[in-house]
């Protein structure tokens, strides 16, 4: 299972994912991304420090989002992916699409436009 | 002599009188009064013989009158001992553990009172006395047993109370019949001072006077009494319109008819309501259909009016009972009940009544139960057609499994150039993993192993795209690099937007002994160098199919080629291997693969797979297994 937190600073969306991304549970992900967009807040923040696992289910909720990102102008990044999922990422090679950091202020930093 | 013949009777009736059931109270006594007329008329024979031959000498000889009146004692004790066992059929209608114990004590009583007679006492001497009053109150206290009065109905009342009567009418000749011999004559044997037999006449003839009383004064009861067997009898067959293949109508129309005849209902309607809330179908009962619009606006401006003086208020007017009185029209009272089922409202019984006020609470009550027990029985009707459904669904899931397995091929030829087996277990019953092999030619085949995002139907769907793409793909002989992004291309218009697959691609040349291959975004290649005894994965670049859907995939592909040595290996496989955990939470892992293949590798081919396959499932549960996972095992000869 997992659970999503979301969460709103200077003008960043947060969303806080804790626990694990499967074929059942990615639907509570894409749901969470969806409203993070449509909200229409330009930059996003997903913190995975919290996800213990992803199955490409949870990959492909992450990747139908891509084109939309750049359409509309979104800033996305991904922070704090554990050793194991960040393996998951690579081998899918997501890490080329995506942005990917270490940690949460990298991601912050990424979001403000202080670091391209 | 007396004491033998007694015996025998009372073996003999107890064997034929059958036992009490609810069934045949009234032939139990119907039978004791053909034994009384029949005693009676052979009195009344003998009395007449005697009255011929009046006083002449053979009326007077003491052997003649002693032996007709043994015949007479001998069927009035027939007919005593026979009633005597039909009582106690009927005492021990329904019995108790008291009961039996009680009535076993008067038995033995009784029996004694007959050894008794042995000692001569004759009558009111005080032992006799004693020994007799001690019968007669037993014989009392065991007569207020009349469990079997209850389930007569009114008619068999009647009849029993008649035939009781007459019973009582015989006991009473036959006794005084008895003692009048006892004061005319010497006799041989005078049963009067029988304290069995007095004890025997006054327990049959004081059951029979309470037995008498008792159904007279639940005469007026037993329509009460009827009447709630009726309803349990309804009931019943409300419950068991299921297993006996009745359909849901059958079951309204069951539902009407009861409730009708509960309640004295003179006119009524069931109204099944469809899924989208409207009338589906009418039953009426006593009712013209054409009546029903003209009662429901009856009804509306009623309830409109009871709202407005707000007499009662309702939370919603669909799913409550409604009583009320109507003006106009022939009915005067309407009871509308609603079935539920699932709390969706599935049809509405209407009663109604030609006097007003016409039902009152136990009526509503009786209604409600039989209402629930509809509903119970639609629920369950429902259920049952469902399971049947899924039934169907399995079956079809089945079909797909069988179909899905012959989507991977089921020989894998390697030329005899290589030794090559496979694995696949899906986690449900389709899965998304996919392998195949191709013959270039003699030296030349491709090899191939994909893996479906997400798992079930969606990824068994794409996975047979897949295989149509591999084999269109294939048969061009386009290099890895040029597979890999006439694949993505392909995979690009056929995926839904949050799908993609991972794919790994071989070419393997025998002459040259060389593997070119190319990774996309699957698990990486896992391979054995028999040299050195050791296995490594092959961390190679790549992305997924599906994932970039423009012409910039082809910057993230990525072809390697290395050189095999016989005896080398090749493990391809899908995530759901390394991906399986254990109770612990912990995965599998690439390291205990690794592991596993070196342990393995040196075994005789079949082996190799069947150690990987068993060191997997020891770590994790073959059930449990999360994901479909899949396993190809090429050893280099």
């Amino acid at each position: 299972m997992v659970e999503i937190e979301e969460k709103t600073k200077d003008d960043m969306l947060q969303l806080v994912v804790v626990g694990e991304v499967d074929a059942s549970s990615s639907i509570y992900l894409d749901n969470a991304i969806r409203n993070a967009m449509e909200s229409g807040n330009l930059k996003i923040l997903v913190d995975c420090t919290g996800l213990n696992y992803i199955s490409s289910a949870g990959l492909g909720v992450f990747m139908s989002y891509l084109e939309d990102f750049k359409e509309r102008g979104v800033r996305f990044v991904v922070c704090g992916l554990q050793e194991k999922v960040n393996h998951v990422f690579e081998l899918l090679g997501l890490e080329n699409l995506l942005k990917i950091v270490a940690t949460q202020r990298e991601a912050e930093a990424y979001l403000n436009g202080t670091q391209a | 002599m007396l004491i033998l013949f007694i015996f025998n009777l009372l073996i003999y009736f107890r064997y034929t009188i059958i036992k009490a059931e609810s069934v045949n109270f009234l032939d139990l006594l119907w039978k004791v009064f053909v034994a009384g007329l029949l005693t009676t008329i052979i009195s009344l024979v003998i009395r007449f013989i005697f009255n011929i031959l009046g006083s002449g000498a053979l009326a007077k000889n003491i052997l003649i009158i002693n032996f007709f009146y043994h015949l007479n004692i001998g069927l009035v004790l027939a007919f005593l001992i026979s009633t005597f066992v039909a009582w106690k059929r009927l005492i021990l209608y329904q019995k108790s553990k008291w009961l039996i114990s009680t009535w076993r004590i008067y038995e033995y009583a009784l029996t004694g009172g007959l050894l008794f007679n042995l000692l001569g006492y004759g009558m009111f001497e005080i032992p006799f006395n004693i020994v007799f009053s001690i019968l007669v109150l037993m014989a009392l206290v065991l007569s207020f047993n009349l469990k079997w009065v209850a389930y007569l109905n009114f008619k068999q009342k009647w009849k029993s109370i008649l035939f009781i009567i007459l019973v009582l009418i015989y006991l009473s000749y036959f006794f005084l019949n008895l003692v009048r011999y006892s004061d005319e004559n010497q006799l041989a044997i005078d049963l009067i001072n029988d304290v069995y037999v007095l004890s025997l006449f006054t327990f049959i003839f004081s059951y029979s006077v309470i037995a008498v009383l008792v159904i007279l004064f639940n005469l007026p009861t037993s329509s009460v009494f009827e009447k709630k067997l009726e309803e349990v009898v309804s009931f019943q067959r409300l419950s068991q319109s299921i297993p006996s293949g009745k359909n849901e109508d059958q079951v309204y129309e069951i539902l009407l008819d009861s409730s009708v005849s509960a309640v004295f209902a003179d006119a009524a309607w069931i109204e099944i309501i469809d899924k989208k809330g409207n009338t589906a179908k009418v039953h009426a009962n006593n009712l013209d259909e054409e009546k029903i619009p003209e009662i429901k606006e009856q009804v509306r401006e009623k309830e409109i009016r009871q709202i407005f003086t707000s007499e009662f208020i309702r939370e919603s007017a669909k799913v409550s009972n409604f009583t009320g009185t109507l003006k106009g029209g022939a009915y005067k009272s309407v009871l509308a009940c609603p079935v539920l089922s699932k709390s969706e409202h599935v049809a509405t019984l209407v009663l109604l009544k030609e006097v007003s006020d016409g039902f009152d609470r136990e009526m509503v009550g009786i209604i409600e139960t039989f209402v629930n027990q509809t509903s119970i029985s639609i629920e369950n009707f429902r259920l049952l057609n469902e399971a049947i459904k899924n039934e169907r669904y399995k079956e079809e899931l089945k079909i797909a499994t069988r179909v899905q397995k012959s989507l991977l091929p089921e020989k894998l030829n390697g030329n005899g150039k290589i030794d090559i087996s496979a694995f696949s277990e899906a986690a449900d019953e389709v899965g998304g993993d996919y392998y195949d092999i191709f013959n270039y030619s003699e030296n030349r085949i491709a090899l191939v192993i994909g893996d479906v995002s997400g798992k079930g139907t969606s990824a068994a769907f794409n996975m047979s795209q897949m295989k149509g793409i591999f084999h269109s793909l294939v048969q061009l002989d386009l290099s890895p690099k040029e597979f890999m992004i006439n694949a993505n291309s392909a995979l690009s218009r056929c995926l839904e937007r949050s799908s993609f697959i991972t794919l790994a691609f071989y070419i393997i040349d025998f002459e040259k002994k060389t593997v070119e291959f190319s990774r996309a975004g699957h698990s990486p290649t896992l391979y054995y160098r028999h040299k050195s005894k050791r296995a490594d994965f092959f961390e190679t670049k790549g992305m997924g199919l599906g994932i970039l859907r423009n012409n910039e995939f082809h910057k993230y592909v990525e072809v390697n080629e290395f050189q095999y040595n016989p005896g080398d290996i090749i493990v391809l496989y899908t995530d759901g291997i390394t991906e399986a955990t254990n109770a612990a939470k912990d995965e599998y892992g690439y390291a205990r693969l690794k592991d596993s293949l070196e342990r393995h590798a040196e075994h005789p081919p079949e082996l190799i797979q069947k150690g990987l396959v068993e060191d997997l499932y020891k770590f994790s549960d073959e059930k449990t297994m999360g994901d479909d996972h899949s396993l190809l095992r090429v050893k280099f000869k």
